[in-house]
């Protein structure tokens, strides 16, 4: 079954059943992070729990819209995302987890500079689709969803989804002087 | 080991670059930050790497420069232990006609307003004048500096703009 678009089936955390536990994210150059994650059974209990645990993590940690399981060491396609109230956001799905998520098509390429947990001392300039359309399984349940999102949501899921198939955001940067180190900010 | 800054300027061809890494390999120079681009055509490098004596690194390198097209510097450094810069990051461009002092001018408002400067890049094509500067600003003085890079802009008839270079953690 597949639920209508801009739809995550009437999904929320409370579907995993478990608040999750915060597990340590790993920074690169760790090899967890190049590795491509595995496909994963969404209704298996390793799989909610994994998914709870991010969800727990990215609770924690401050400033944080998502993270994906292989920024705590597992090489899954597992990722969750929120970017509730964040001032770029234009669609907002709330807190959601998704596995085997893939882009089912991407327009409005715009660029933007990133930063991410598992790379915490450099940003970069990365051009990411602002229009998207997602196709995933959630965790738990199982359900086939296929929705679409905008602006900073849309760079968000982009940005989990690289880090699914073993990519880092330093993987994308649009030139040979587009990182920068990251500031501290006073 | 110590810390070395080097400098490579010259004539351009393909290869300088694995030339200079491979000649800092060899001496077991672990080669950290560096940058290189062409300015106007020349080629030009500069790199700080962990290496031995800054005249070894300088004799090992003489072949590259022995024809005179290459001028290469070596000089030992010492440790910046700062940690990450601080202040909030912006992006100064100007764009205009060549002057004289564009960048005299844009980059002295900067400091007064204490700003800082982590980045620039200039460039003259035919007539166009351009100027990217990234900058770190302290708290709540963004304003006060778009106000008087507006006034230096006017004065030189350039046009001037100062953005938040903002990131977001994913
Ligand atoms: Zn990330």
């Amino acid at each position: 079954m597949t639920a209508p678009i801009d739809d995550l089936a009437g999904w929320t955390p409370d579907a995993l059943g478990e608040p999750g536990t915060p597990r340590t994210v790993v920074t690169a150059p760790d090899p967890a992070l190049s590795r491509p994650g595995t496909e994963v059974d969404p209704c298996d209990p390793e799989t909610v729990r994994l998914a709870a645990d991010l969800i727990a993590t990215m609770r924690v940690s401050p400033g944080c819209v998502g993270l994906a399981a292989p920024q705590v060491g597992v090489s899954a396609q597992v990722f969750c995302v929120n970017v509730v109230g964040h001032p770029k956001a234009v669609t907002v799905h709330g807190t959601f987890a998704l596995c085997n998520a893939t882009v089912v098509e991407a327009s409005r390429w715009r660029p933007g500079r990133e930063g991410c947990m598992s790379v915490p001392d450099l940003t970069g300039d990365v051009k990411r689709a602002s229009r998207l359309v997602v196709e995933a399984q959630m965790p738990g349940t199982g359900v086939t969803v296929k929705f679409a999102a905008d602006g900073f949501e849309a760079r968000a899921l982009q940005h989990e989804i690289d880090h699914c198939s073993g990519l880092l955001f330093l993987d994308r940067v649009a030139g040979a002087h587009a990182v920068y180190q990251r500031k501290v900010y006073l | 080991m110590q810390e070395l800054a080097i400098t490579v300027i010259g004539r351009d061809r393909p290869g300088i670059v694995a030339d200079v890494a491979g000649v800092l390999a060899g001496l077991g120079a672990n080669l950290t930050d560096s940058t290189m681009t062409r300015l106007r055509g020349h080629f030009a490098m500069t790199l700080v790497c962990n290496g031995p004596e800054a005249g070894a690194v300088e004799a090992a390198l003489a072949p590259l420069t022995a024809d005179g097209q290459l001028l290469a510097t070596v000089r030992a450094v010492e440790p910046d232990a700062g940690g990450a810069p601080q202040g909030e990051p912006y992006l100064v461009s100007v764009h205009g006609a060549d002057r004289l002092g564009i960048v005299a001018a844009v980059t002295r408002v900067v400091e007064e307003e204490g700003g800082n400067v982590t980045d620039l890049t200039t460039r003259l094509t035919g007539p166009l004048y351009l100027l990217i500067a990234e900058v770190d600003l302290p708290p709540d003085t963004a304003e006060r500096l778009a106000d008087r890079l507006h006034a230096v802009a006017k004065e030189l008839d350039v046009e001037v703009t100062l953005r938040h270079a903002e990131s977001d953690l994913l």
